[in-house]
């Protein structure tokens, strides 16, 4: 039961796991990136970043560079610990099989 | 709960492939979000080249010159300062060049968030050696001037090797240890930056060429 309980269903999207992919393993990212990466539209990425905001996995920092607005997303510690369990818990599946 | 983990053991057989796909997508997504890994390795074999070429001009110039020798306010350090200059920006031009041809192969993005960062990382300890060692020139100590571009480009290396193909690493490395033994024997820096410039070029990027182009 326990590998079950650890698959998240946050992550259960492809969109949302390529997100917390990419902000694993960089400072930030902001929008535009994210959407070349994932190469996804601006409503469908924004319905995503939202979701994984509300659980709190991620975070969003809205500023200016020059005068273009800019949004930048981090990962939580709380994120990170998730990703880092739900991962495992993939591993684990995939080996049981 | 026990009726949902049977309807979930039902379907996981179905969904391993989908599993295994997500884990290489995550691999795949944290690799081309962190690192910027279309350099192209023939580039660096023609730089190496470019190098050897240089070199043996200045060599030839010098040789052939009245002295024999390298003096600080001579036409012919002019000379060999602007085959340097030359042998650097055909080797940008050359990198450019290819390494775009590699990255659209790829479909991936010559300038992005990736490649910005390779570049920024890899020119601050370049253009810190590379002013530091125009300060030296214009103090009249030109000495170090080999060992200081091999220490330093070796750094530049190190320090872009984070954000790009790890492997640039080594290279860095031996180019830092040529340039500390040139600044122990001043008398064979000319040798020491062919080896490190040229040969170690060609060398390495014939390897990353097979390594990763192929």
């Amino acid at each position: 039961m326990g590998i079950i309980n650890n698959i998240n269903k946050a992550f259960d999207h492809r969109i949302r796991l390529g997100i917390m992919s990419i902000l694993m393993v960089n400072e930030y990212a902001d929008f535009k990136m994210l959407k070349d990466l994932l190469e996804v539209t601006d409503g469908n990425l924004a319905s995503h970043t939202k979701a994984l905001e509300k659980v709190e996995y991620i975070k969003v920092e809205k500023q200016f560079i020059g005068r273009k607005p800019n949004t930048r997303y981090y990962t939580t510690k709380l994120g990170e610990l998730e990703f880092k369990k739900h991962i495992n818990a993939l591993e684990k599946l995939i080996n049981k099989q | 709960m026990k009726s949902i983990y049977f309807a979930f053991q039902s379907t996981l057989k179905m969904d391993s492939k989908d599993y295994l796909k997500d884990i290489s997508e995550i691999k795949n997504l944290m690799n081309k979000s962190s690192r910027f890994i279309s350099l192209s390795g023939l580039s660096g074999v023609l730089a190496g080249i470019y190098a050897l070429v240089g070199a043996a001009i200045a060599f030839v110039l010098v040789k052939n010159s009245t002295r024999g020798y390298l003096i600080l306010d001579g036409y012919i350090f002019k000379l060999c300062l602007l085959i340097l200059a030359l042998v650097a920006i055909f080797s940008i031009v050359t990198g450019i060049i290819l390494t775009t041809k590699k990255a659209k192969k790829q479909g991936a993005k010559i300038w992005d968030t990736s490649s910005k960062r390779l570049v920024i990382n890899f020119l601050i300890p370049l253009l810190t050696g590379g002013l530091y060692i125009l300060i030296l020139l214009f103090q009249g100590k030109y000495g170090q001037t080999a060992a200081l571009m091999l220490i330093f480009y070796g750094l530049a290396l190190v320090n872009a090797s984070k954000f790009s193909i790890g492997d640039i690493k080594y290279l860095g490395i031996i180019d830092i240890i040529l340039g500390l033994i040139a600044a122990s024997f001043p008398g064979y820096g000319f040798w020491l930056w062919v080896i490190g410039f040229g040969i170690m070029h060609i060398i390495y990027g014939t390897w990353m060429h097979f390594k990763y182009d192929k």
